[in-house]
């Protein structure tokens, strides 16, 4: 594969616009780009895809390759595999990005190894030092921070915490060329088939977009105080978070609703844990939040140390008359 | 079904966060707390331990680690697994997830007729998550990662839920094949005082590198992919002022009062 100082960010795109990570790739890209003297391409891979790529170069992308198929109309992993390797090794980059979604992180270590490189999964930052990709990444379940290079500086692959890097403005007068490469996807390679997609949206605002996040633990104890939490949440104009605990005990009906290492990454304004103790891979999830406040009844819990405003009580004493309370100032 | 399920030892990730400790760059393995089963490879041992109840077979869990990391073996034996393997060999010595993956491909391309393998979604440790796909590409079959749950269709067919951000897909996959199980699977079983006699009393090979012949050179601490330029703790602390009251509605009142002067109600 001939290597130049490319790099290559895996676009993602839902009918016709490119997804959100797919801006935060365009974004780091050109970062890295500016530090190797390289360019950043796009590459964009479905049916129906010029108009993201298009949007991709409006986002930063300085040129934007397409791979069309008809057998890449819809995810699978092995031709999305198999696509975005061969298009690696058409392009030859030397850094390839992609977004920690459930694409990217489905595809990237297979692609990584078809290409002879290590993936380095979950970044959450990204950066360049003589050639070298710099990533950041959280591991022991939040706990620590590790900053690792790559050993092989010729070909780097490295997969992004959505979120965690910040999109350029949009700019119209970006120029950039947009080019088809065909790949060929054999269809004995493609061993898995996907038959169909079951959403969990929950009701009311995202999780992600809340500016208020009521979130309860293991000390909730059964689903009628999830519904507790829900009234506080509704009327606070917020959604409601959950830890692991909640989820296995059968108190919440969906995963997505879970924040922390295996779950989402939130920033809101006001953050409110209940019953939480306070795990790093659950903190590692919000610890960005403006305003921490943790109510529990155990004065030891590790959530205080993370929290601007504690509560030690039990939250079946306190969160009723806090409903009420917060009613009548949100009425005033 | 013949179903080998891969198992890692590690720190316990339900340590209190003040018991990690860092020094030169490495994690201080706490006095006192043991290492356990990888969670999620619990997982996965009771992923496979549902196929078996419904469909019969026989379950391997088979480990990359040293002397000690038996334990975890025995821990899936416990549970119900029929056989374990432990690889050990100074080559393996600071093997990454890559390097892990070539050492499990090798070895259980040594064992028979090997219908499904499990992994975890990711170590609890450097939680890479690419030992399953990585030994899905060295054995050449196909993956699905982050099941939720797995149920053997006739002809074969394993139909397997996947997790996605809001929800799931199912995927259809003709055996032998490769998953990573997610935490979504549901709490692992316990050991039951018969499965940790038997455990106790199982004979568990160690296969070493003359057993799975791999090539040195990809494999240990001298082919790692990445270099370690840092590892240090987030800073998280903050000031915590606890909020009191005479009584359940006074914090309530105090606490909503708070709030509003922070302007964020
Ligand atoms: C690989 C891995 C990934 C993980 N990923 C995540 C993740 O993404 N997100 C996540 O959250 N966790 C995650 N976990 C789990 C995490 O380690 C903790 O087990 C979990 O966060 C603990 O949840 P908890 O604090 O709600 O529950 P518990 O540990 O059960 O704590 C309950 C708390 O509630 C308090 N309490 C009890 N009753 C009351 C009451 N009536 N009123 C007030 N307080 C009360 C108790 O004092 C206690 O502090 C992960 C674990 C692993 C191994
Ligand atoms: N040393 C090991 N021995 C056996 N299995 C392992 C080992 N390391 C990783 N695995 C398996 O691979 C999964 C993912 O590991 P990782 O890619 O390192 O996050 C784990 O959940 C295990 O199932």
């Amino acid at each position: 594969m001939a290597q130049n100082s490319t790099v290559l960010i895996c676009g993602e795109q839902e009918e016709g616009k490119i997804t959100a990570v797919t801006k935060e790739l365009l974004g780091v890209g050109k970062i890295l780009a500016g530090g190797l003297n390289g360019k950043l391409s796009a590459l964009i891979i479905g049916s129906d895809i010029r108009d993201s790529g298009e949007e991709a170069i409006v986002y930063g992308a300085d040129n934007v390759y397409l791979v069309e198929d008809p057998l890449l109309s819809q995810y699978n992993p092995d031709s999305y595999t198999t696509a975005i390797t061969q298009a690696c090794q058409q392009i030859g980059p030397s850094v390839v990005l992609l977004g920690h979604t459930t694409m990217g992180r489905d595809v990237a270590g297979r692609v990584a190894f078809r290409l002879g490189c290590f993936p380095c999964m979950n970044c959450t930052n990204l950066d360049i030092d003589s050639k070298s990709l710099v990533q950041t990444r959280s591991v022991y379940g939040g706990n620590a921070i590790a900053v690792v290079v790559s050993r092989d500086s010729q070909l780097q692959l490295a997969t992004i915490k959505p979120r965690a890097m910040t999109p350029l403005e949009p700019d119209s007068s970006r120029k950039g060329e947009i080019e088809n490469i065909k790949v060929k996807i054999d269809d004995p390679a493609i061993r898995t088939k996907l038959v169909s997609t079951t959403k969990e949206e929950v009701e009311g605002i995202k999780l992600e977009d809340a500016r208020v996040i009521v979130a309860g633990g293991g000390g909730i104890g059964d689903a009628e105080g999830f519904q507790l939490l829900q009234d506080f949440a509704r009327i606070l104009g917020g959604a409601v978070g959950t830890t692991t605990v909640p989820y296995d005990e059968g108190w919440v009906p969906t995963t997505s609703m879970v924040i922390g290492d295996s779950g989402k990454t939130v920033k809101p304004d006001l953050y409110i844990a209940i019953g939480i103790r306070g795990a790093s891979q659950h903190i590692t999830g919000c610890s960005e939040s403006k305003l921490m406040v943790a109510i529990n009844k155990d004065s030891d819990a590790g959530i205080f140390k993370v929290s601007d405003l504690g509560v030690v009580a039990d939250y079946r004493k306190v969160l009723p008359p806090l409903i009420e309370r917060c009613k009548a100032l949100l009425a005033t | 079904m013949n179903i080998v399920v891969c198992v890692k030892q590690v720190l316990d990730p339900e340590m209190p966060t003040e018991k990690f400790r860092l020094k030169d760059n490495q994690v201080i393995s706490p006095e006192g707390i043991p290492l356990v089963i990888n969670p999620c490879d619990a997982q996965a041992v009771e992923a496979a331990l549902r196929v078996k109840e419904k469909h019969g077979g026989k379950i391997t869990a088979i480990t990359v680690g040293t002397d000690e990391s038996k334990e975890v073996v025995r821990r899936a034996l416990a549970m119900g697994a029929d056989e374990g393997i432990i690889l050990t060999d100074d080559a393996f010595a600071g093997s990454d997830s890559l390097a892990t993956a070539y050492i499990l491909a090798q070895a259980i391309q040594k064992i028979d007729a090997v219908d499904l393998v499990l992994c975890g979604r990711e170590a609890a440790d450097w939680s890479m998550g690419i030992v399953g796909p990585v030994l899905a590409e060295r054995l050449n079959l196909p993956l699905i990662t982050l099941a939720k749950n797995i149920e053997l269709l006739d002809n074969n067919i394993l139909k397997v839920e996947r997790i996605i951000p809001d929800g799931y897909q199912v995927f259809e996959v003709s055996l032998p094949a490769v998953l990573t199980v997610s935490n979504e699977i549901g709490l692992p079983r316990l050991p039951t005082g018969m499965g940790i006699i038997n455990a106790v009393r199982k004979e568990i090979p160690v296969w070493s590198n003359q057993d799975i012949n791999t090539d040195v050179s990809l494999i240990g601490a001298n082919a790692e992919g990445l270099k370690l330029l840092s590892l240090s703790m987030p800073e998280r602390e903050r000031k915590c002022e606890i909020v009191g009251g005479e009584t359940p509605d006074e914090v309530a009142g105090n606490l909503a009062g708070k709030l509003r002067v922070a302007g964020v109600i």
